[in-house]
Parts: structure tokens; C-alpha cells; sequence
């Protein structure tokens, strides 16, 4: 009777083979939560807490100001052109790239890469130089009189430039892998090529491509590198929101900086929770492994 | 409709797909175009669809030539190995596409479009889940969606591409039968693609082999599979038993013995391959004076089916004898016995060091396109 089954002591202590000791597992999810919590969580709280520090009516106030609703405003009209502008070029570039042969195609790939590569700042500073007092398209915007540096122009030009690889990213695995089969069958049903993309192709990807513009319009509104190099910071004129919260900390006041931020947290929030539920609901085809 | 394909030549980079392919395919057959992965079969079905395209040589329907017909005029029903369905479209509006996406003047009302597919789905006997989604369905149900998609807009040809290869066995033989019935029904001209033989033999009117880009062998199944005309045709066919020998004056020699006589042949003297399926050996008497002597060295069962290994008195060379479960034989097949081989059927092939290659020798085969990307 004193013979034990191996297998049976090995099942009992360790569950399965993948699973490690118990408290190896609550030592790394404590760790974790910890980290999470320090870096993340509470830095959400505390933008929230600084907010309301003076009151709900400073809050208010702060939001209802002149200079943070142009700031508002600007934000809004940015994310408003840049998002669909990267909806377009992104699903037409994912398209071009997954459907199509051509030479050229690893450029235009490496290409739309760039925006993730190059730090922000540069971005900004390339349309300076492009479209500033002393750029080479300078003698062009004079002769038709149009301001694109410190103005509203710049700022879109650098959010688009920013953003440009949200959908196209998002889009071009999950169409890689559905390959052509889809639009084929399409074609020789009859259809033509618009039929086929409005159709086929494009509901094939409808959830990776919601999903993109989450996180394209997510960057957007936050985006602060570029547009600060372009915007000139002039109040109530250039300003975007993340500007508008530098101004007003650099100016010490904090409860009304963190109101500002307190908006593009809550925005960040609902992108999360946005993406999290299109997740659940759509994971399998989001995880490019849906296939028939 | 009749389709005839003339010197197809394709290329893809510096790998022959297709060399100077001929074929014509009557009105109303079902044609199999069988080969190995990289003989060049499925680009041949791809070029017909115009779903790509020849470098050289000319694709014709019933007389006229499609070089510049696109894929989506030439009325063509193409079947994909993984269906191609919509998936997020149900059964009934996947088979209705192809009538819903006609411009306006030639769509039908819609009430008249739903009857189509309702029809069409009587034909492929999947009445009642026109409301289901594919990923719903058995993957035997997907390919008959697949297949009454492409019935729907009344194709001139039908092109399935290794229609039932992600099918699992038994579901293959059930739709094989039921293909074969819908073509009897149709009566559209078809042309499948598979790797299968068996699948091929057992659906087609006529089979085409394919090696190497070229065609090896077209004909009806008796003629590929009695009278095949080079070693790769018969090795492909099924399984094989190659086995050395010498011709002389008719007679076909090994180690001294003759094994068989030809009636009549034009080959001429000299050393020779007999090649002889396992199913095609049977034991014969002792004294009988044409046979093979063999020792019996293995004897597995296999439900219907017992295959014997068999070695050569005299030769270092082991041979496959397959006999049906209940065959009389059976008894005398007893491993370390003695007995002589009687050949039933055999094809005799002049032993030429290229031509003695069987497929399984053949270097590992080409990949390309889809098929590389399948892999």
C-alpha cells in the first residue's frame, strides 16, 4: 500500500506541467498589480483627484473657459479631419498592399512605418521647414496667401502625419491573412471591383477597422510633440487641448491644468473601454485567425 | 460549352509552370486534371478562369478566344479549395450574389432572386439553413454553398479547385458521389483540380495527368489506368511494384526464370522495368510455367485489404501483394512459405535511367504561389 502513483503526487502539488508553485503565482500577480497600480492607476486617480481639488466649481470654470473651449474646439477640428483623412488612406493603403503586385511595394510599406519611427518633434519640424518664414513652399502660400505654420493648417498636416499608421497597421495583417480568395470568388460571380470592395472586402474587416480609428482618433487628440512645433501656442487661436494643459501648468495653475487633462483622460478611458468591448465581442476576427 | 487551350506556355520568375499545354475539354464533361503539388494543375484551372494569365498561347469557349475577356465576364463558376464564402453574409445571400451584384438592367426582381436561391439550395440539399451563417455550417455544407454560389449565375464552365481537399475522408466519398449526381443533373461542362487519384478515377469522364507543367497523359480513366503511357502516369495512378527484368524474344526474364510473355510489343530487346500493382498479384501453382518465385516474408491485416511483403528467390528486391480479406488465396500466404506469382496486369517500360524515376524519387516539388502560401 505504500506505493504512490507518480503521476498522481505530480498532478496533486503542481496541478498541470505549465503551472508553477502557489506562491510563485501570487508573488508575480502581486508584483504585477503593484506595478500597475504605481505607474498607472494611481497617476489616473490623482489627474482626477488635482481636478476636483478646489471644488467642482473651479472644475467647471476651468472647462468653460474662453481659451480651454477653443482648446476643446481645436482638438475636435483636428481629430475631425485628420481621422477620416487616415480612415481613407489607410484602408485605401492596406488595400493597395495586400490585394495588389507591385514594384515598389516594400518601399510603400517601410513608408507607412515612418510616422512610428520618427520621434514627433521631428514630424513638427519637417512641415517648419516645409511651409515656415523661410521654407521652400514659403514663395506658394504667399503668392495665395495661406498660413499653414501656427495655424490650423499645421496642426491638422501634423496630426495626419502623425497618425497616418493607425488603420493602415491595424488593416494589413488581418488582410494578408485573408489573402484574395474572397474578392476573387467575387469577381467571377460578376461583380466589379467597387461591388467587391463594398461588399466583401470591406465587412471582412469592419471590426479591425473600427478598432484602428479607435486608436488613430485616441492619438489624435493627445497627440502633443508635432503640433506643438507647429502651433505656436498662441491662446485661444493654436492651442489643442495637451497644449492648453501645458500653458496652464507651466503657469502654476494646477487645478485647472488637470481639469483640461482630466477631459483627455476620461477620452483615453472610453477608447479603452471601447476597445476592450470590441475585443470581447470581436476578438476572433480582430486576432486575424478567423478564416473560411 | 467546348474550351480549348492551345500552346500555354506560363512563367513564374525563373519556374516553368506550364510548357506548351494543348487540351480541349468537350461540352458536358467532367474532366479531372490530376498531378502532384507544383505539376502545374491548379495554375492551368487559374488560366482558364482568368484568374491569371498565359504568357503565351491562347484560351477559347466555344470557339472564341477570352484573351480579353476579364475574369468577371467569362461567366465561369469557380469553386476554391477553402470555399471563399462571405462570411458575413447568410447561405441564401451568398448565393444570391452573384444575381444581386448584375447591373440593374439585367438584375431580376427581387422575389424572383430569392426563388433562384432557394432553388439552387434545394439542388445542393440545404433547405431550411438558408438563414444560417458559414460559420454555421460543416464544411461539407460550406462547399455546397460555395458550389450553388457559383451554379447561381448559370456558368458556362464549372472550375473547382481541390474541391473536397480540407474535407475529412468520409465526407469526401459522400459529396464525390453527390458531384457526380449534380453533374448528371447540370450537365455543366466541369473541370476539377485534385492530387487524389482515387477521387480523380472515381469522378471523372476523363482524366488528365500533369508533370512538370506539361500533360503526361490524358484520357478516360480505363485508358490512363490500363494502358498508361510513361512510368510516372502508372506510379501516380496508385501504388506500384517496380521490378527488373530482361526482354528477350517476348519473353520478359528474371534471374533466369520467365515471369510473363508479351504478345505482341515493339520494344526491343533488353533490360527492362515491370511494373505490376500490388492488387494485380496472385498465387498460382508451383508448376505453373510463367510466375515469379517468392518467399513470403510479412503478412499484415488491414480490415478489407491484406497486403503481403514478399521477397524474390534469388533477388534482393521486396514486392507488395494486396488480395480482399475474404480472398481463397488467402490461406496460402502464410510468412516463410514458398510460392510463385502470377501477373495480372502489368505495363513493361524500357529501362532508361530518367524514365525508371518514379514520383516519389522526383525532387521535392516546386512550390508556387498559392500554393507556397498554402504551405
Amino acid at each position: 500500500m505504500s506505493t504512490v502513483n507518480p503521476a498522481v503526487i505530480a498532478r496533486g502539488a503542481l496541478g498541470s506541467a505549465t503551472t508553477e508553485a502557489p506562491w510563485v503565482r501570487y508573488m508575480l500577480v502581486a508584483l504585477a498589480l503593484t506595478f500597475l497600480a504605481a505607474f498607472l492607476l494611481l497617476p489616473l486617480v490623482s489627474v482626477f483627484t488635482e481636478a476636483l481639488r478646489n471644488g467642482l466649481g473651479t472644475y467647471v470654470e476651468a472647462l468653460t473657459d474662453a481659451d480651454a473651449l477653443a482648446a476643446i474646439k481645436l482638438t475636435l477640428i483636428a481629430s475631425a479631419i485628420a481621422v477620416p483623412a487616415n480612415l481613407v488612406f489607410g484602408v485605401a493603403a492596406a488595400w493597395a498592399i495586400t490585394k495588389f503586385e507591385f514594384r515598389g511595394k516594400t518601399f510603400l510599406t517601410t513608408l507607412i512605418d515612418l510616422p512610428f519611427s520618427v520621434s514627433p518633434v521631428v514630424a513638427g519640424l519637417v512641415y517648419v521647414l516645409m511651409f515656415g518664414a523661410s521654407g521652400w513652399a514659403r514663395p506658394l502660400l504667399d503668392t495665395t496667401n495661406i498660413q499653414i505654420i501656427f495655424a490650423v493648417p499645421g496642426i491638422v498636416l501634423a496630426t495626419i502625419f502623425v497618425t497616418f499608421p493607425f488603420v493602415a497597421r491595424e488593416l494589413i495583417p488581418l488582410m494578408q491573412e485573408q489573402g484574395t480568395d474572397d474578392e476573387q470568388a467575387a469577381l467571377s460571380l460578376g461583380a466589379n471591383g467597387w461591388q467587391t470592395f463594398w461588399h466583401v472586402t470591406l465587412p471582412n474587416v469592419r471590426w479591425a477597422l473600427l478598432y484602428g480609428v479607435l486608436l488613430c482618433n485616441a492619438r489624435a487628440m493627445g497627440e502633443f510633440g508635432a503640433v506643438s512645433v507647429v502651433s505656436g501656442h498662441i491662446r485661444g487661436k493654436t492651442n489643442t487641448m495637451p497644449l492648453h494643459v501645458e500653458i496652464l501648468y507651466n503657469e502654476y495653475n494646477f487645478a485647472a491644468a488637470f481639469a483640461v487633462a482630466s477631459l483627455l483622460a476620461g477620452l483615453a478611458l472610453l477608447t479603452l473601454g471601447l476597445k476592450s468591448l470590441l475585443e470581447t465581442r470581436y476578438g476572433s476576427e480582430l486576432a486575424r485567425r478567423q478564416k473560411h | 460549352m467546348e474550351i480549348s487551350l492551345s500552346n500555354i506556355n506560363k512563367q513564374f520568375g525563373s519556374f516553368r509552370a506550364l510548357h506548351n499545354v494543348d487540351l480541349t475539354i468537350k461540352s458536358g464533361e467532367l474532366i479531372a486534371l490530376l498531378g502532384p503539388s507544383g505539376s502545374g494543375k491548379t495554375t492551368l484551372l487559374r488560366i482558364i478562369a482568368g484568374l491569371e494569365h498565359a504568357d503565351t498561347g491562347a484560351v477559347s469557349f466555344g470557339g472564341v478566344d477570352m484573351a480579353d475577356t476579364p475574369l468577371r465576364e467569362r461567366q465561369i463558376g469557380f469553386v476554391f479549395q477553402h470555399y471563399a464564402l462571405f462570411k458575413h453574409m447568410t447561405v441564401r445571400d451568398n448565393v444570391s450574389f452573384g444575381l444581386s451584384v448584375r447591373p440593374r438592367k439585367k438584375r431580376p426582381t427581387n422575389p424572383e432572386i430569392r426563388r433562384r436561391a432557394n432553388e439552387l439550395l434545394e439542388l445542393v440539399q440545404l433547405v431550411g439553413l438558408g438563414d444560417r451563417y458559414p460559420h454555421q455550417l460543416s464544411g461539407g455544407q460550406r462547399q455546397r454553398v460555395a458550389l450553388a454560389r457559383a451554379l447561381a449565375i448559370e456558368p458556362r464552365v464549372l472550375l473547382l479547385d481541390e474541391p473536397f481537399g480540407a474535407l475529412d475522408a468520409k465526407v469526401r466519398k459522400e459529396l464525390r458521389q453527390w458531384l457526380r449526381e449534380l453533374h448528371y443533373k447540370t450537365g455543366v461542362t466541369t473541370i476539377f483540380v485534385t492530387h487524389d487519384q482515387e477521387e480523380a478515377l472515381e469522378l471523372a469522364d476523363r482524366v488528365v495527368i500533369m508533370s512538370q507543367g506539361a500533360i503526361a497523359q490524358a484520357g478516360t480513366v480505363d485508358q490512363v489506368y490500363e494502358h498508361p503511357a510513361s512510368p510516372l502516369v502508372f506510379d501516380f495512378l496508385g501504388n506500384t511494384n517496380i521490378i527488373p527484368a530482361t526482354l528477350a524474344g517476348g519473353g520478359l526474364q528474371v534471374g533466369g526464370e520467365i515471369v510473363a510473355r508479351l504478345a505482341d510489343t515493339t520494344l526491343t530487346d533488353g533490360p527492362v522495368d515491370i511494373y505490376v500493382r500490388p492488387g494485380d498479384l496472385r498465387a498460382t501453382s508451383r508448376h505453373q510455367a510463367e510466375g515469379l518465385m517468392v518467399q513470403i516474408r510479412n503478412v499484415h491485416r488491414t480490415g478489407p485489404v491484406v497486403r503481403v511483403i514478399a521477397g524474390v528467390v534469388d533477388a534482393d528486391l521486396d514486392l507488395t501483394v494486396e488480395l480482399p480479406h475474404l480472398h481463397h488465396d488467402v490461406t496460402q500466404f502464410q510468412v516463410g512459405v514458398n510460392l510463385r506469382l502470377r501477373l495480372l496486369l502489368f505495363s513493361v517500360f524500357p529501362r532508361v535511367q530518367a524514365a525508371t524515376q518514379s514520383v516519389a524519387r522526383v525532387k521535392a516539388p516546386v512550390l508556387i504561389g498559392r500554393e507556397r502560401a498554402r504551405a
